[in-house]
């Protein structure tokens, strides 16, 4: 079944105020398109899930978006720390739900795979366990041992990027990996955002490289750019530029303001967004190619 | 000819960092100072050393100064790439990483470290980014290292919250947990070497060219301890320098 279609119809029809929305991408593939057009379409009261929260939810959540956040690492990476959620949570204005990345992970991957929850070893650090309910200690049938279990996470919405998908959702990713199966197999729904849409040929004449497959995806969009200012890689560079202005803009409610009503607000989509950032930036974040060996399947 | 004036406090940090690791060793790297320290390793006495990510890069050779953990250089030319699920269950948890680098707002007496809040966690006076990886590096990581600016604020006598464990109340408490890994072996500071004693309480076992004892007990929040001998560590020699001015990072991004 063909599934494209545009990202405002897709956050039309599967994000819903209330939801647990889970945009993946561990620095790398941040689906910043997505976040925009859900700040866009107004949506409220969202519990807002991510291994590092990064700039896409400090937008949403200084736009109003959110009610609750859940993560394992607040900051703004590479530049120090993440100020509108962090202010948020100081104040007492938001929610939170606090992990480290290996058991938020392990969450994702409990409610990837079906199951009631997932083991760890124990670490020995004493206090996050206190403060997040959600770690349990169980008792290891086999050997006597305590382990740590977590409950499996399963988000309404999962919205991941994606360098090539096919019309139907089935989609392929290189570079780094993140937690992007992991939540797209936990989602309930999964938005597809691509760089590229290409022909089911291209797919199937590379299927290691197929991370997400076609029956657990809703929506696919063609958004380039999408994950601006993270990167796609073999696409586009990470704009660390951007990562530190934002540093600066979040300082002030007011610029924040400023610089979603022009950077969001007034634009129409994602294209109009990266028309807007200028050949400067375009040309800055241009790309070198480096192409792997190409593999042989054999034919059959 | 070196004087005192001729490498900064930050650069003894990193360059001290980087001589504790050995060849061969599997590091779990973060960014800033100590992917300095690691690839200055790598650069000097531990070719072999390899370098693994928490974003799930393996035998990473960045060609440029990676800016974030999960920068693309760290991926193009890397032996191989896995998820994040992966990186911390079957090389961190499975018992295949050698040495992790640790860093965090607070480092207490018995080198448990806080990177969560300073004050109450449900009212926090400044919430902290958190752990991300560290909770488990500190766990399992056969052995640790933590670099960190020496002052008082940063060297509480305990910690407002243990986000990671490194001795807890001393080392038969971590020994009696079961956790795999031995913990922190060092913390490298921009004024000393601390090493946790028998007890896993650290002590001051070396100071930094230029650096009086003084200065390290007045910029730390208990009576530290210091050992028997204390050493001088060497100075940073030019070619230490040189490698981390000329093709580390040429920019001073993390240097200056």
């Amino acid at each position: 079944m063909n599934k494209l279609c545009s990202l405002k119809e897709a956050v039309a029809e599967f994000v819903k105020d209330d939801d647990l929305v889970y945009a993946a991408g561990f620095t790398h593939l941040i689906p910043f398109a997505a976040g925009h057009e859900i700040i866009r379409q107004k949506r409220r009261n969202l519990t807002l899930a991510r291994a590092t929260p990064d700039l896409i939810y400090d937008q949403m959540i200084a736009a109003g978006c959110a009610k609750k956040v859940i993560f394992s690492y607040l900051g703004n990476p590479g530049v120090g720390s993440l100020r509108i959620v962090r202010a948020a949570i100081e104040s007492g204005e938001l929610e939170w739900e606090e992990y480290s990345h290996y058991s938020m992970i392990t969450r994702l991957t409990a409610g990837a795979s079906g199951l009631p929850f997932m083991p760890m070893n124990l670490t020995a650090a004493p206090d996050l366990e206190k403060v997040n309910p959600n770690f349990k200690r169980v008792v290891d049938p086999f050997t006597g041992n305590e382990v740590m279990v977590v409950p499996p996470l399963n988000p309404d919405i999962a919205i991941v990027h994606v360098q090539r998908a096919d019309a139907e959702g089935n989609a392929q990713i290189w570079g780094i990996l993140g937690e992007q199966k992991e939540a797209a197999f936990a989602a309930k729904k999964v938005i597809l955002t691509a760089e590229e849409i290409v022909d089911e040929a291209v797919i199937r004449s590379d299927p290691n490289r197929t991370l997400i497959p076609s029956l657990i995806v809703d929506a696919v969009c063609r958004v380039p750019y999408c994950a601006h200012p993270s990167y796609t890689q073999g696409y586009y560079d990470r704009d660390n530029d951007f990562y530190l202005q934002w540093d600066e803009i979040s300082k002030s409610k007011e610029d924040v303001e400023k610089w979603l009503q022009e950077f969001v607000f007034d634009v129409q989509d994602h294209a109009d967004y990266w028309q807007k950032l200028g050949d400067a930036t375009h040309q800055r974040l241009k790309i070198k190619d480096k192409f792997s060996t190409p593999i042989n399947y054999g034919e059959f | 000819m070196m004087n005192a004036k001729s490498f900064s406090k930050n650069e003894l940090m990193i360059v001290n960092a980087a001589r504790l690791l050995q060849d061969g060793d599997l590091v779990f790297v973060g960014v800033g100072a100590p992917n300095l320290a690691c690839n200055l390793a790598r650069r000097t006495h531990a070719p072999n050393l390899t370098m693994v990510y928490e974003a799930g890069v393996i035998g990473a050779q960045p060609a440029r100064l990676p800016l974030s953990i999960g920068d693309p250089t760290l991926v193009s030319g890397a032996s191989a790439v896995c998820s994040m699920y992966e990186i911390f269950s079957l090389y961190l948890q499975r018992g295949n990483v050698d040495v992790g680098f640790l860093g965090g707002a607070q480092i207490d007496r018995f080198c448990n470290i806080n990177a969560t809040v300073i004050g109450d966690y449900y009212h926090p006076k400044v919430r902290l980014p958190g752990s991300g990886g560290s909770m488990e590096i500190a766990a399992w990581a056969n052995r640790c290292y933590i670099m960190t600016p020496h002052d008082k604020r940063r060297f509480p006598e305990k910690v407002d919250f243990c986000t990671s464990a490194g001795f807890l109340s001393g080392r038969a408490e971590r020994e009696k947990s079961g956790v795999r890994g031995t913990g922190p072996q060092a913390v490298v500071t921009d004024l000393a070497i601390m090493v946790p004693d028998e007890n896993g309480e650290l002590q001051v076992t070396a100071l930094h060219p230029g650096v009086e004892l003084e200065e390290v007990r007045n910029n730390t929040g208990w009576e530290i301890k210091v050992a028997l001998t204390i050493t001088r560590t060497a100075e940073p020699t030019p070619e230490e320098l040189r490698i981390l001015h000329e093709e580390l990072d040429p920019t001073g991004i993390y240097l200056n």
